[in-house]
């Protein structure tokens, strides 16, 4: 992706000469259609316009270098990396457990999430399978950074297009969530909430009921919020029918998550293949019919609405018991007051703390259900308790992969709307 | 203080009506653009500016608390800011027609405010006489001629840029001002035919329009937003799109041309923009109130001439017959009206996204204009035959 863009002097010349693969006619054509080219009467040149990596609609640090023909696109080259950290070499230098605060930083707007399926692919690793309390926290948390990072997706999707009140509202549910976030882990942001074979900690006294009550309060201003958008005709004369993904382009790019969905493939991998007892809660998977802008943003919609009624399933029938794998005695430490006065845990913590969680040698891939998309980490251990290598599958970055060949023939107005409505972060795609 | 300024010389008038224009042009678009940020805090439920405070006025015991939270020093502090910060000239861009640009935006502002009447008081004869800075006789056509002036600073900051953004959003800016400039020109022939009768002497006097208004009888009362609620409405939505405001704010659209025609602008020469968005829609308000809503007249089939006669038979004391508090009684309610539209602009801007350029552009030519050439017909037929008739 994006190996050339051209610069201004040259934009005219090589858009010329190149051939235009990705202006396939016909996967685009809709009743919002996007602007037919007549002949062109005189001579026209067409302009590269670079946006990002700072620009307001960009989303972080994307950089689209854009050619264009009046204000429609005839090419576009999404350039990354501007994010880049080098995060799978930095996992090779350091144990798991250190690992998991590098997880936030992935899709940070859902730091609980990345750290779930980080937490996992390694218990898969480790052979090892948590308590059932444990698993619940882990769904109830996903499923709340689920909720929070959709709810900012849709609001900057709102701002994309121009409705400003949509993203005050739904970062002020959000600002809610981040409260029980720092109740529960310590932070709002980053939140570093697993560990091997466990989490940092229980969930406090009377958290789960606060839970409920934000699920309570937040379904109707969710509607509220929606009811600004869904039926809006401005909106839709912004979105139905623009930036159409076919469902085989969505296969054929590697599309994961509500923008998958949002093509009419119903593939959901908490469904299809459940982790963390997904089997036990009952929920839909929406899809969407056209997958246009405004398909992406129904489905989204919905996802708030299941994850709500899958948070309040988990809280429901909450089990007991050990929130850790109290038997894993070398990968998760022992409880503080042990550490402090009995000489076996105290090695034990000792030995976790500098060696790492000791895992045995082999390859994993693991990946879970992400709020963006389905973010897989590929783990290669020669045993110890510190990973040879890691890959991490990002879902944004694949579905960032699919702009040139949608934003093609579009406006700039609509690439916004289209950027808007693939909901990417860059720092998972750059990692 | 009335003899004394009319003894004064034409052209020193003339001065302090130029000086009146900045001194209350100015200061609106202050409290206007504080009004936007405190409006947008109330839609979007949130407090809004409610920080800055001069330490002398903190001091008073409750009143500077509840100054503070209004948020009225912000108006101070972003003046002041955008006086004394760097003015940067970048170096790419065209010198004389990047400074000159900002100037040609408060042009039109400037000028059109002095033909707008914003008040009425009544002689001794007992009639209204509007107050306006320049009663010219063309009045309206003076606000269309001059207003369409603006489009040349957009063009200019555009291309005096010479940046990509800047340049996409001219670009549109002009289509989009000329486009709708034809609608809303025709959306307010109908007030004029009905206002111009054969015989009647002829004038496109905003003034006249208001005195229609507040004639006696059901017809004679009623404001035209009633009579003519198709042309109130196209001449509304033309407004929304010439002032460049959510939903056709394409020469700005921040989400995707960063700024529009002033991304490359800072400091006060991006201030005088701001303030000649300001300006333009207070007197697109103005002219919208004048025309159909019943300029300074308080209520619909009640004129303020009508109003003064109550409070003046239930009172019983002259003070209500005195052409001053007339006059300042017809200032404030006229401006109570511009403060509501103008309230409106802002409660449309936070509340709906923005249409894309070819939607501007299409229902500016394919909905609004067959729409306002159709209402005109309709009206011009309409008038002829109640005229016959009458």
């Amino acid at each position: 992706m994006a190996a050339e863009f051209a610069y201004p002097d040259n934009a005219a010349k090589t858009a010329d000469a190149r051939a235009e693969p990705h202006d396939t006619p016909g996967t685009l054509s809709s009743s919002n259609g996007p602007a037919e080219r007549a002949e062109p009467e005189f001579k026209t040149e067409k302009m590269s316009l670079s946006m990002g990596p700072s620009h307001p609609s960009t989303h972080g640090v994307l950089r689209l270098q854009m050619e264009l023909d009046g204000e429609i696109l005839t090419k576009a080259d999404p350039v990354i990396g501007y994010l880049h950290r080098g995060d799978e070499k930095i996992a090779e230098n350091m144990t798991y457990n250190q690992f998991v605060p590098y997880t936030d930083r992935l899709d940070y707007l859902a730091p609980l999430a990345n750290n779930m399926a980080y937490a996992i692919a390694v218990e898969r690793l480790a052979r090892l399978e948590v308590p059932p309390r444990c698993q619940a926290i882990r769904v109830i948390t996903a499923e709340m950074a689920r909720i929070s990072s959709h709810l900012m997706g849709l609001g900057a999707f709102g701002l994309d297009v121009g409705a400003w009140s949509v993203l005050l509202y739904t970062l002020n549910e959000r600002e809610k969530l981040y409260k029980l976030f720092e109740e529960l882990t310590g932070a709002r942001f980053t939140t570093s909430y697993t560990r091997i074979g466990g989490v940092s900690r229980d969930v406090p006294d009377g958290w789960l009921g606060r839970v409920n009550a934000f699920c309570d309060q937040f379904l109707p201003i969710l509607e509220e919020t929606l009811a600004l958008l869904t039926r809006n005709k401005i909106f839709m004369d912004r979105t139905v029918g623009v930036g159409v993904i076919a469902k085989e382009d969505a296969l054929a790019f590697g599309l994961t998550g509500p923008n998958l969905r949002g093509s009419g493939v119903p593939l959901d991998l908490r469904k299809d293949r459940p982790y963390s007892g997904y089997d036990n809660y009952e929920f839909d998977v929406p899809v969407g019919t056209k997958g246009d802008c405004y398909d992406r943003y129904l489905v989204r919609g919905e996802e708030m609405r299941q994850s709500v009624r899958i948070i309040r399933q988990v809280i429901a029938k909450f089990p007991g018991g050990a929130w850790y794998a109290t038997d894993a005695r070398k990968i998760f430490a022992p409880p503080k007051e042990k550490i402090l006065s009995s000489m076996e845990e105290l090695i034990q913590n000792f030995m976790l703390v500098t060696e790492g969680p000791q895992m045995p040698a082999g390859e994993v891939y693991f990946e879970a259900e992400n709020p963006k998309g389905i973010l897989g980490f590929y783990i290669v251990s020669k045993g110890g308790g510190v990973p040879w290598r890691l890959k991490i599958r990002a879902p944004s970055f694949c579905n960032l992969s699919i702009l040139p060949k949608i934003c093609v023939g579009w406006l700039i107005s609509d690439v916004v709307a289209i950027l808007g409505s693939l909901d990417f972060v860059m720092g998972e795609c750059d990692r | 203080m009335v003899d004394f300024y009319l003894q004064l010389h034409p052209f020193v008038q003339g001065l302090l009506k130029g000086l009146a224009v900045i001194l209350v042009i100015f200061p609106l678009g202050g409290v206007c653009s504080m009004a936007e940020r405190k409006v947008s805090a109330w839609i979007q439920d949130r407090p809004g500016p409610n920080r800055a405070i001069v330490p002398w006025i903190a001091w008073i015991p409750f009143f500077g608390k509840f100054l503070q939270r209004l948020g009225l020093f912000h108006v101070m502090a972003d003046g002041g800011k955008m006086l004394f910060k760097e003015d940067s000239l970048p170096d790419h861009v065209n010198k004389f027609y990047f400074v000159l640009a900002p100037i040609v935006a408060m042009i039109p502002a400037l000028t059109t405010v002095t033909v707008v009447p914003f008040g009425a008081y009544l002689d001794p004869a007992g009639r209204v006489i509007p107050l306006v800075l320049a009663n010219v006789d063309v009045g309206l056509l003076a606000v269309f001629a001059v207003a369409s002036l603006g489009v040349y600073s957009l063009i200019l900051a555009g291309w005096a840029s010479n940046s990509k953004y800047p340049f996409l959003g001219s670009v549109r800016a002009s289509a989009q001002l000329i486009s709708y400039e034809l609608s809303m020109t025709l959306s307010v022939i109908p007030v004029f035919l009905w206002i111009n009768a054969p015989g009647a002497e002829g004038t496109m006097g905003l003034g006249k329009a208001v005195e229609f208004q507040s004639l006696p009888g059901f017809w004679g009362g009623m404001w035209f937003i009633f009579l003519m609620p198709v042309s109130a409405f196209i001449f509304l939505t033309s407004l929304f799109a010439e002032t460049n405001r959510q939903p056709f704010d394409m020469p700005e659209s921040e989400a995707d041309l960063v700024g529009g025609f002033h991304t490359e602008y800072g400091a006060f020469k991006w201030g005088l923009f701001f303030v000649a968005e300001y300006a333009n829609m207070i007197i697109g308000s103005g002219v919208f109130i004048l025309l159909f809503f019943g300029g300074w007249n308080p209520l619909p089939w009640i004129p303020i001439a009508d109003l003064v006669g109550w409070l003046h038979h239930l009172t019983g004391s002259a003070f209500w017959a005195n052409p001053f508090v007339v006059g300042l009684l017809s200032i404030l309610i006229f401006f109570a009206k511009v403060i509501f539209m103008i309230f409106v602009f802002m409660w449309v801007r936070w509340t709906v996204p923005r249409f894309r350029y070819d939607q501007v552009m299409e229902i500016g030519w394919k909905k609004l204009l067959p729409l306002a050439i159709a209402n005109l017909l309709a009206y011009a037929v309409g008038i002829a035959i109640v005229q016959m008739k009458g």
